[in-house]
This record gives C-alpha cells, sequence and structure tokens, in this order.
C-alpha cells in the first residue's frame, strides 16, 4: 500500500512537471517577443509617423512594465524604415517574421503598404496592428484575421467632417483628390457621406501625386462656384493647398476649403494664419484631457513636438498587445487576437474602445476646428473641439461590411 | 467650343497665367542648369537641393538666425535676402567647384553627374534630418500680399506671383544678354567651345569656368528665394521639380541659354493646359514632349547636333 502510494506521487510529480514544462513552451514563442515598429523614417509621412512612431511604441513599454518583460520573458521594440515602398515593407515584413522572431508589426503607413504588410502576416499568422494607413479597405474588403486596425479610416475622417459641413448648409462640393489608392477611397467615402446628407457633388480634379504647384486645381475649383471644396489629400500636398488657396484668395471667401485629413504636425508647420477656421476630423488630440495631456507631455519632453494622432495610435496598440499578451498568458495569435477582440481599449490615447471581429477598433472621433492665432494660449494650442463623434456612428456599421470574417 | 471642353475663355486665360508662372520658374531653373553644362560639361544633379538651399537660407535668415547669434529681434528680410541668399549659395556652389567638380574634368561627365547627386541627397538627408520633412512656412513679403482682381476673367491673381514672373524674366534677359551679348559673355562661349586655345589666348579659363558654375548655382538659389512664400519650404521641395526641369533642358537642347528660357516657359504653359483637360497627365506630359524630342531632333529644339 505504502508503495503504490509513493509511485503515485511520484507519477504526479512526474505528469506535473511536463504539464509545468508543456506550458511554458506554449507561452511565449522563441522566449521573447518582438514589437516591430514598421514606417516611414525617410519620406513624405516621416513627420506625422516615423520616429515619432518608434518613440511611442518604446513608451508603451516602458509603460508596461519597467522590467520591459511580459510574462517574465523580455520584450523588444525594432523599427524599421518601409521608404514607403509596399515591396520593401513586405520584405522587410517576411524577414522579422521569419528570421527575427517578430510577433507583431506596428504603424505601417500608407495604405498600399500596410496591405502588402497584412498580407505577409495572415500567411505567417501573425499580428498587425495598423495605425497610420487610413483607407476604409483595410477592415473591410481586404481585411485579415490577425490585423487590427487602431487610430482611424477614410469612412471616419469623412463621416466627421463633410458630415459637419453639409449640415451646417455648405451643399455643393468640389474635390481636389490626389491620384492614388488613398485619395481615391477618401473621396469615394466622403461623397457618399455628402449625398447621403442631401449635398451635391460638382465636379473633382485629380492631381499628380506629390504635387507643388496646385494654383490650377484650386483656380478650376473656384470656377466650379461649389460652397465647399474638400481636399482629398495628405502631407505636404495638403499644406501647400491651404497655403496657395489663401494666396488666390480663396481662404476667407465664400468658398470653405474642407481637408478632409490633416495632423496636427500640418498645422504646425503651415502656422495657425494660414491654418484658421478649418474643420477637421482627428480620432486624438493632445490637449483633450488630463490623461491625454499626462501622455503627450512626456512624449514632447522626449520628442520636442506634440504627438499626432497616429503615433498616438501606435502607443496605445503596442500596450494593448503587451496586455493582451499577459491577459492570455500566451503571445499565440490566435489566443491574443481573441483577447484584444474582448477586452476594453482604455489608455491615456483611447478611452472605451472596442475591436470589432473585422479589426477596427471602434471609439470616439472629434471634430476640431483650427483655433485663430490670438486665441492660442501655448505652443501646439491649436484646436477647439466642435464636437465628440460617437464611435458607432464614425465607423462604417458591421451591416455595411464586405470583410470576410463578418458572419452575417 | 469652349463650352464644349467644359472651361469658359477667362478660365483658360487663367489657367495660362498660372502655367506662365511655372514656366518661368522651370525657365530660371534650366537656365542655371544650361550654363553649368555648357561650361563645365557637368550635369548637376544638386541642382534641386541648391534651389532648396536658397528657400532654407531666406528661412533661416528670417525666423532662426536672431537667435543663434542670441538677439531675436534680428531678422533678415525678404528683399535682403533675395541678395544675401543667391550670394551665400553662391559661394557654397564655388567650394564645391574648387574643391571636388575640378577633379571630374578629365573624366567622364558621368562622374560629375554622380558627384552632384551624391551631394544632392547628402544636402536634402541632412535638412531633412533637421527640420523635418513637412518643411516650414515663409511669410509673403508686406508689400506684395493681396491680389489684383481681375474682373474680366473672374480672377484673382496674387501680387506675388506676378513678381515671380517679371523678377524671373528679367534675370533670364539678362543672363542672356550678358552671355551673348558682352564681352567676358564671349570669353565663356569660347571656353567653351575650345578652352586650351582661349587659355593661350591669356585667359584664366579655370576662374572662369568657377564664376560660371558659381552663377548657376546662384540662379538656383535665387529661385528658391522667389519659391519660398508660394510653396512650404521643405527639403525635398528641389527633388520634385529637378526632374521635370532636366526634362526641359534636354528638349531645349543641352547647354542652350536660349532654348532653356524659352522651353521653360513652353513647357510651363503646356503643364498649365494639361492641368485643365486632363490633370492626371500633367506630370507626364513634359516627359512625352521630351521622348517626341529626342525621336525627332536628338540634339534638342535649340541644340546644336556635333
Amino acid at each position: 500500500m505504502k508503495k503504490k502510494l509513493v509511485s503515485a506521487m511520484i507519477m504526479a510529480a512526474f505528469a506535473a512537471g511536463a504539464f509545468e514544462a508543456a506550458a511554458q513552451s506554449g507561452k511565449i514563442s522563441d522566449d521573447v517577443v518582438r514589437i516591430g515598429v514598421l514606417t516611414d523614417l525617410s519620406s513624405i509621412y516621416s513627420d506625422l509617423s516615423g520616429p515619432g512612431s518608434v518613440l511611442a511604441g518604446k513608451m508603451a513599454l516602458e509603460d508596461f512594465a519597467k522590467d520591459a518583460k511580459v510574462l517574465g520573458k523580455k520584450v523588444e521594440i525594432l523599427s524599421a524604415d518601409t521608404q514607403n515602398k509596399p515591396d520593401i515593407a513586405a520584405n522587410r515584413a517576411r524577414e522579422w517574421y521569419d528570421k527575427d522572431h517578430v510577433d507583431a508589426i506596428a504603424d505601417l503607413p500608407a495604405t498600399n503598404v500596410a496591405l502588402a504588410v497584412m498580407e505577409v502576416a495572415e500567411q505567417k499568422n501573425r499580428i498587425t496592428l495598423v495605425s497610420t494607413a487610413a483607407s476604409l479597405p483595410i477592415t473591410n474588403a481586404k481585411c485579415t484575421a490577425t490585423n487590427v486596425h487602431w487610430m482611424y479610416d477614410t469612412h471616419a475622417l469623412s463621416v466627421g467632417t463633410a458630415k459637419a459641413v453639409v449640415k451646417s448648409g455648405k451643399k455643393n462640393w468640389f474635390f481636389i483628390t490626389a491620384d492614388y489608392a488613398f485619395g481615391h477611397a477618401l473621396e469615394r467615402d466622403a461623397s457618399a457621406v455628402v449625398t447621403e446628407n442631401g449635398g451635391t457633388v460638382v465636379g473633382s480634379v485629380r492631381h499628380p501625386f506629390p504635387g507643388s504647384d496646385f494654383s490650377s486645381f484650386l483656380l478650376k475649383a473656384q470656377a466650379s462656384k461649389a460652397d465647399v471644396i474638400a481636399l482629398s489629400n495628405a502631407g505636404n500636398d495638403t499644406i501647400n493647398s491651404v497655403k496657395q488657396a489663401a494666396e488666390f484668395g480663396i481662404m476667407g471667401s465664400k468658398q470653405t476649403i474642407v481637408p478632409l485629413l490633416m495632423f496636427i504636425s500640418d498645422i504646425h508647420s503651415m502656422g495657425l494664419k494660414t491654418a484658421q477656421g478649418m474643420l477637421l476630423t482627428e480620432g486624438f488630440y493632445w490637449n483633450q484631457n488630463e490623461r491625454s495631456r499626462a501622455w503627450s507631455q512626456r512624449f514632447f519632453l522626449r520628442h520636442k513636438k506634440m504627438p499626432t494622432m497616429v503615433q498616438a495610435g501606435v502607443y496605445s496598440a503596442v500596450l494593448n498587445y503587451l496586455k493582451a499578451i499577459k491577459a492570455a498568458g500566451t503571445d499565440e495569435p490566435g489566443a491574443v487576437m481573441k483577447q484584444l477582440k474582448s477586452m476594453t481599449i482604455d489608455d491615456a490615447v483611447i478611452q472605451k474602445g472596442k475591436i470589432r471581429e473585422d479589426g477596427r477598433l471602434v471609439h470616439d472621433m472629434l471634430l476640431l476646428e483650427v483655433k485663430k492665432p490670438q486665441d492660442s494660449k501655448s505652443p501646439w494650442d491649436y484646436y477647439n473641439i466642435k464636437a465628440v463623434i460617437p464611435g458607432d456612428q464614425a465607423f462604417q456599421p458591421l451591416s455595411k461590411s464586405t470583410c470576410k470574417l463578418v458572419k452575417k | 467650343m469652349f463650352e464644349l471642353l467644359g472651361i469658359t475663355p477667362q478660365g483658360l486665360v487663367a489657367q495660362l497665367l498660372v502655367g506662365l508662372i511655372n514656366g518661368s520658374f522651370y525657365a530660371m531653373l534650366s537656365l542655371g542648369l544650361a550654363i553649368i553644362f555648357g561650361l563645365l560639361n557637368i550635369i548637376n544633379f544638386s541642382h534641386g537641393a541648391q534651389y532648396m538651399l536658397g528657400a532654407f537660407a531666406a528661412w533661416i535668415g528670417a525666423t532662426q538666425l536672431g537667435a543663434w547669434i542670441g538677439n531675436p529681434e534680428f531678422s533678415i528680410g525678404y528683399w535682403p535676402a533675395l541678395v544675401l541668399s543667391p550670394l551665400l549659395i553662391g559661394a557654397s556652389g564655388i567650394v564645391i567647384e574648387r574643391t571636388m567638380l575640378r577633379r571630374l574634368y578629365h573624366l567622364d561627365p558621368l562622374y560629375g553627374l554622380l558627384l552632384t547627386f551624391g551631394l544632392a541627397l547628402v544636402i536634402e538627408g541632412m535638412f531633412r534630418h533637421w527640420y523635418g520633412i513637412s518643411g516650414e512656412n515663409y511669410e509673403v513679403p508686406e508689400s506684395l500680399t493681396g491680389a489684383f482682381r481681375l474682373e474680366g476673367i473672374g480672377l484673382a491673381l496674387p501680387k506675388y506671383r506676378l513678381w515671380v514672373v517679371a523678377a524671373s524674366l528679367a534675370v533670364c534677359f539678362a543672363s542672356w544678354v550678358f552671355i551673348e551679348r558682352t564681352k567676358l559673355g564671349a570669353y565663356l562661349r569660347a571656353g567653351t567651345e575650345n578652352p586650351a586655345l582661349l587659355q593661350a589666348f591669356g585667359v584664366n579659363v579655370p576662374l572662369l569656368i568657377t564664376a560660371a558654375y558659381g552663377y548657376g548655382v546662384a540662379l538656383a538659389a535665387f529661385a528658391g528665394v522667389l519659391a519660398a512664400p508660394i510653396f512650404q519650404v521643405s527639403p525635398l521641395m528641389g527633388s520634385n521639380l529637378i526632374i521635370v526641369v532636366f526634362a526641359v533642358v534636354v528638349i531645349g537642347g543641352m547647354g542652350s541659354i536660349m532654348g532653356s528660357i524659352v522651353t521653360g516657359i513652353g513647357l510651363g504653359l503646356i503643364e498649365g493646359l494639361t492641368k485643365v483637360f486632363y490633370a492626371q497627365a500633367s506630370d507626364v506630359v513634359v516627359f512625352v514632349i521630351m521622348a517626341i524630342v529626342l525621336l525627332l531632333r536628338p540634339a534638342g529644339l535649340f541644340g546644336r547636333e556635333t
């Protein structure tokens, strides 16, 4: 009897040990969690994402754990330049996932870059956390099971700004559109919002990307007598369009210039004198509440610039990815995605956010108005918050989704 | 007929005016390139970067210099910058010519192209590192703000743009007169033809070449200052423009002074028209014309077959 008991105890001890070992090996693959911030470090989006996004990723890790560890294993943040080229980005992603044990890739500026990397990630069953790229197809026709689209998309931008402007009585719209995937997507989404709300689109012109002289397109828009000249472009194209609209006397005339996508970094570089009075939509403003202010001030001390919404998006994405690993007890992508989609996203950047089955992070968006120079009390004090657009109104409802993951 | 094309005659005139403004930028930049190519046989790929430097020098003088020297009140206005910036950047060009380009004259022109291309990347990279990609805002000078209302064509033509056209045409014309009608200009042209013979007559040819490079670079910087209030002053402002300007030089005929001026303005107008009728093609049209010209007249419209 005694002998039996001893042998049973020994067996149980072995079994427990085996279990323990099995559980250990399933926890963290390769004994390290690596998150790659794949961003534009040298080209047109490097001010609005770029080094700021990398810093945001690092800050997320620091805020998650002082010892930079999750479940007892080391976490590392890597970074690389996409050079704004989908093929280069996809190759880097492949190398990271295959050779360097990278578990998730964050940021991904420009739609074509994001889609290329998402495809690689899906094949290899690894995670992407898109923040800077904006097109709706990322969580719609081209959605993947291992992706979360963090901050905003072209649909939310259109709903925010276009709806507010049409409702204010400016019904005739003319689009100046950058001639590439993102510009087209934004024009399409904004046009839909305009017509749904009783407005009309009287014309549009597509300019080569990138452009520098927009006066010709602005004159065409001016001659159309439209109430609204909508800028369906981004970055320096938007800055130059606005600047030249001011030069040709369109700013401050009966016609309203509406930039459909503008970042606080754009406002900073064109100056309030030129930008004042414009309406725009963002997913985050550093000065929106106590938590965002506190985090942004820390970011500012290290980056010398306030965070843009997409840099803030990288912070939130990395932080919550790590939280999800901790809660799930493993970095296995399926389990982490399941955890991400079940938890509430709540941090200094996103409040009460929920990730839907198509990978869309739904959260409140902000309709902002650029302040007059005399109303700006301190550096980077650029916006008045005109309205908070609830997440379920800002983003495309699942009923209209064409994403393969959405069961109807 | 105009209705068929979707534009009013007034609209067309307005668009042509805008095209003329861009054309005068092309003319001034391609003129500098043509002078440099004609005399040094160097394809100056850093021309775009030097144009950007001109704009940045004006912006730094207006907004940064005061703080650097510990006197925040101090700033250099637009008009002094229009003279100082080309002088400064031209001088930097002379340093480049004396220390680097000089060593390449006996080699294939390809080496000069590679060197200047490398320089352009380094200069643009440094400015991108220091000032970021979105660039800086430079205000239109007080005396040129506002616009002339041309009621006839329903256009508010900014005073500043008119000044740009006037200034660049004047500079182009003066350069042409200087090179084609003065004695020093004659030396320059002779230096292009046969430097050894010219040197035998007691003319200091190396000095002539240095001066010519400095002048070409100064022209680029001058265009940069003119452009600063219109475009965002950003590190890549030159590289966006330079490719078109090279096409202009090729179409006009490599090294042809008159060719570069006339083609620059002409292509500005054609580009303007393309923006009216099929905007998507406006960045291609210049290269389509270049291809056609190269097929029919390989030496360019104003170039001589050799």
